[in-house]
């Protein structure tokens, strides 16, 4: 029941702050210099053509008519045309959305994955070379933007090496699975076409490790950090003392404390990732939402740029909600806060 | 005295930190017999903890280093005992309770869980759950703690300090204790809890018959519950002795330091100190290392670290002044 | 025996300065760190008197030694201009160094007086409404709205450096409000609301003084994710403009002579790693600092 009540609170939050996000990204989009519909249809276009298109985009009335209008279109799930694709923006996105998750999802679990599994090694070997290489590496993780590694990558595997695929989400010839959930690996084990499946991930392989190193790198450094201390607090060494074997205090007793700090931040190293995205999927031409998105942005494709940071703004909310679920189910500390006697 | 079950020798231990090497107990001498229960006393920071935590194997080994000593427990040297092994001993022979109850206990973990847990790996054997459950409500009850049933599904946030104290003595007693460690067991409680916990801890010690190691800064307390006392300073044990003999004839000039220092209930003439600071581990000083702050310095204290001279009965002292 | 005089406010300073540094130099990372930014700032406040061609920097054009991979007379090799990379790489440095600088400037004042006032009035009204202002700039990653700003300005850098900005500061004043919020209960701020002292006072003498470390932590780490986000955006071409050398810019620019005149993208793209990295190994060295301060 707690849960629900959390839940619903969240929600209510999480939409007003979303009408806040709107009017911002409506502002900037609007308050911008040149006139976006000439801006569209370029110099040689006739005025009334012009002219139409101002008048579909309401730009001739001020502008808080312009935020209602677009609100109560974007509830309708109609988020305008694209100037760029001139098709509807809601079914740009509709399209164009799952190949960024897929994306987002398979370097997110690279990234909590390798991580905290990196962290955790790094922790338990401390101060050896296994502990000195992973820290080094990982510094340069953090340091490094993902763009530098994705370029680097493609000159690497890509052109020298040729063992992996730069361009695009699926070799030609191979044939795409039916849509069901618009991700290729879950359409094409759903239906059995598994030979969609490898190459999928084969070309999922570069952009996703580009993307994911940043992030796995400050995870790594802080599952270390979190479990280095972790290891020398009382409790560990209580358990020692009581007889509880070495296997289980590693993977029960020390790893969920030590989990806490990690998942914390996996939430803004998720929006790292997203941002990064933008970028990434320009370089490997990665048919999905995010290059929809900055291309659009280098276009001044305003109804495409608005509901490109909505909806990122969404998934991101979301993100954050299972993030701080999963924070309160591994630390107690959280819930019982107000319950504290003594 | 009978054979002792616990024997430290000569045990030096030092800490690698980043300005050098402190060490920390330099050449420490301890022993405890069956059935005895033995107070070790001294000031903050002068090995108290870090002794026993040798002995129980969990010093954070890089940091630290056993430079060089022995440690019997049953006749077997610990220092030399595989790991895994110790684990044997340590879960079936000695326990320990430690200082801060509730650093003690695993903060995301519920009580039930953990104890169920140390059950479950101290006993050996893979019982049913349910016999795990009821020999933890059994411990929580031998620990007089109200309402067991609920506490096992708390966690460690939602009970006082006197209760997560009280808990760890059931986890210790779990493991069956033929020797216990308890490292200042009331010092972070209050001081009304402090009573109960110690009297719990003392009946439970009378009705097994285990032998004890109390640690403390508290006269107190020692004077009390223990048959036999160590006195420790700076890495050193300074004196031995039963503990009626220490109070009434304190021999180490730092022993009758501390005795000045607790005041007198009647009121008369202030408390004395000792004057000057426990030394510095990086550059301890050479010879005796009181010596810096002894009222009865000689020559030899400086060169010298004085070896424990037997005294009279089953006392003993570090100090040259006794020695002939 | 003549009694000293009372520490003053500047004195206490300076010891505590003395100390801080005597500490900070004792950790090897942490000087890596800040010889490495010292370099960089050398390199790019001297840039016309340390690179080897300066010119190269801005319009120039010599296709005779265009295309030229690594050698001794151009360390880093030359574009399809026949610039020096080494050298565009030290005025590269300017670039982000400003940029993180300025941003910096503007982001922090009224992040942190904002952050301060919403704190110390936790639960009012104006607690609310600045909140849920951050609120709404954070729920989107800074990158996009950066990205999405840019878009609709003339790309440039100073464009750039004001979009970034924009979205930078709601992140002080969160940081800051966590602070103030929880100091305002501490005693001594009772103390002088006790004895009078006006609000702005206690704001900036009682509490302000107490969150110039994470602050500061914060600003030297920010200077290089700032970067970073700079770069970022000029690879992406809504940044600092070809010609110029912008570090983000030469890997863009190199990226199409891929693979075989990688020098063009891979030694900026190096580069920036190295400003990026300095200012980390500073900013966690700062972080230790102040947090064994506190103990």
């Amino acid at each position: 029941m707690r849960l629900g009540i959390f839940l619903l609170k969240r929600l209510g939050y999480s939409i007003f702050v979303l009408i806040g996000l709107s009017i911002l990204v409506f502002i900037i989009a609007r308050v911008m210099p040149g006139d976006p519909a000439r801006a569209a249809l370029g110099p040689r276009a006739p005025e009334w053509a012009v002219q139409r298109v101002r008048e579909s985009m309401y730009l001739d009335k001020p502008l808080y008519t312009q935020y209602v209008y677009w609100l109560r279109d974007a509830l309708h799930g109609d988020f305008g045309e694209s100037l760029v694709t001139r098709r509807e923006v809601a079914q740009d996105i509709k399209e164009f959305l799952p190949a960024t998750m897929e994306l987002a999802l398979f370097s997110g679990v690279i990234m909590a994955v390798f991580g905290i599994l990196l962290g955790s090694i790094s922790a338990r070997y401390s101060n050896t070379w296994v502990d000195n290489v992973v820290r080094v590496g990982s510094y340069v993780g953090v340091c490094t933007p993902s763009f530098v590694f994705a370029v680097l990558f493609m000159l690497a595997f890509g052109y020298v090496l040729h063992i992996l695929p730069s361009i695009g989400r699926l070799s030609a010839g191979v044939t795409k699975p039916p849509v069901i959930t618009g991700m290729i690996i879950f359409d094409g084990l759903i239906t059995g076409n598994f030979h969609a499946v490898g190459d999928t991930l084969w070309h999922l392989i570069m952009p996703g490790v580009a993307l994911a190193l940043g992030g796995m790198s400050q995870e790594a450094r802080i599952t270390r950090s979190s479990m280095s201390d972790n290891l020398q607090k009382d409790y560990i060494a209580a358990e020692r003392v009581q007889g509880i074997p070495e296997r289980v205090i590693n993977l029960r007793y020390l790893l969920r404390p030590s989990l806490i700090p990690t998942v914390s931040i996996l939430g803004l190293d998720f929006a790292a990732l997203l941002a990064n995205a933008f970028i990434v999927e320009l370089i490997f031409n990665w048919p999905g939402m995010s290059r929809y998105g900055i291309n659009a942005m280098l276009r001044k494709d305003l109804n495409a740029i608005i509901a490109v940071i909505m909806v990122m703004g969404i998934v991101f909310i979301i993100m954050n909600i299972i993030v701080d679920i999963v924070v309160t189910f591994l630390d107690p500390r959280i819930r019982l806060g107000a319950e504290r006697s003594k | 005295m009978s054979e002792s079950l616990l024997e430290i020798k000569n045990l030096h231990v030092g800490f690698d930190i980043y300005g050098g090497h402190l060490k920390v107990l330099d050449g420490v001498n301890f022993a405890v017999g069956k059935g005895e229960k033995v107070g070790l006393v001294g000031e903050t920071g002068c090995g108290k903890t870090t002794t026993m935590k040798t002995v129980m194997r969990i010093l954070p080994i890089p940091p630290a280093k056993v430079r060089n000593g022995e440690v019997f427990y049953k006749g077997k040297n610990l220092l030399r005992v595989n790991l895994r092994k110790v684990r044997g001993v340590k879960g079936k022979g000695i326990s320990m309770i430690f200082q801060d109850p509730t650093a003690a206990l695993n903060p995301v973990f519920t009580i039930g869980r953990q104890l169920m847990d140390v059950v479950r790996y101290s006993t050996g054997a893979d019982r049913s759950g349910d016999k795990i459950r009821n020999r933890a409500i059994g411990a929580l009850k031998d620990v007089a703690m109200p309402d067991p049933e609920r506490i096992l599904s708390n966690y460690p946030i939602q009970l006082s300090g006197g209760m997560r104290q009280r808990i760890c003595i059931a986890m210790a007693l779990v493991t069956g204790w033929e020797f216990l460690i308890a490292d200042e067991p009331t010092t972070s409680l209050d001081v009304t809890i402090q009573d109960q916990v110690l009297r719990l801890l003392g009946n439970l010690i009378e009705e097994k018959g285990n032998s004890t190691i109390l640690i403390t800064h508290s006269l107190g307390i020692v004077r009390e519950w223990t048959d036999r006392v160590y006195v420790m300073y700076a890495g050193n044990m300074v004196e031995a002795s039963p503990t009626k003999e220490l109070f009434s004839k304190p021999l180490h000039p730092y022993t009758q330091g501390l005795m000045k220092a607790v005041p007198k209930l009647t009121g008369e003439g202030m408390a004395e100190g000792v004057t000057g600071r426990i030394p510095n581990y990086l550059t301890p000083p050479a010879g005796c290392r009181f010596h810096p702050r002894c009222p009865h310095v000689m020559p030899i204290c400086e060169k010298e670290r004085p070896p424990f001279f037997d005294v009279g009965d089953a006392h003993q002292v570090a100090c040259f002044l006794y020695k002939e | 025996m003549t009694q000293n005089s009372l520490p003053t406010f500047w004195s206490r300073k300076r010891e505590g300065f003395g100390r801080g540094w005597y500490k900070f130099s004792r950790n090897p990372l942490s000087m890596v760190g800040l010889s490495m930014i010292l370099l960089i700032a050398f390199l790019a406040v001297f840039a016309p008197f340390v690179s080897p061609y300066p010119k190269h920097a801005g319009v120039f054009v010599n296709f005779a030694e265009a295309s030229q991979p690594p050698s001794l007379r151009y360390l880093f090799g030359t574009d399809v201009f026949g610039r020096d990379i080494l050298s565009r790489i030290f005025f590269g440095f300017r670039f982000s160094l400003m940029m993180g600088a300025v941003v910096l400037c503007l982001v922090v004042p009224p992040g942190v007086i904002l952050g301060l006032i919403a704190g110390y009035f936790k639960g009012s009204w104006v607690d609310t409404v600045i909140m849920r202002i951050t609120d709404i700039f954070v729920a989107v990653p800074p990158l996009i709205l950066a990205l999405a700003i840019c878009s609709v300005l003339t790309p440039n850098i100073f464009n750039a450096m004001m979009a970034v900005s924009l979205m930078w500061w709601p992140w002080y004043c969160r940081l800051v409000y966590g602070l103030s919020s929880s100091l305002r209960n501490e005693f001594f701020v009772e103390a002088a609301e006790l004895t009078g002292a006006g609000r702005v006072h206690i704001l900036f003498k009682e509490i302000l003084p107490n969150c110039v470390s994470p602050i500061f932590t914060k600003m030297s780490l920010d200077m290089g994710w700032v970067m970073l986000i700079g770069a970022t955006l000029s690879f992406v071409g809504l940044g600092v403009q070809p010609p110029k050398p912008g570090l983000g810019t030469m890997v863009a620019d190199g990226r199409i002579y891929m693979p075989d005149q990688w020098w063009i993208t891979v030694f900026p793209a190096l580069a920036i790693m190295i400003v990026v990295l300095g200012f980390n190994l500073l900013g966690d060295g700062l972080r230790d600092l102040f947090a064994v301060e506190e103990v």
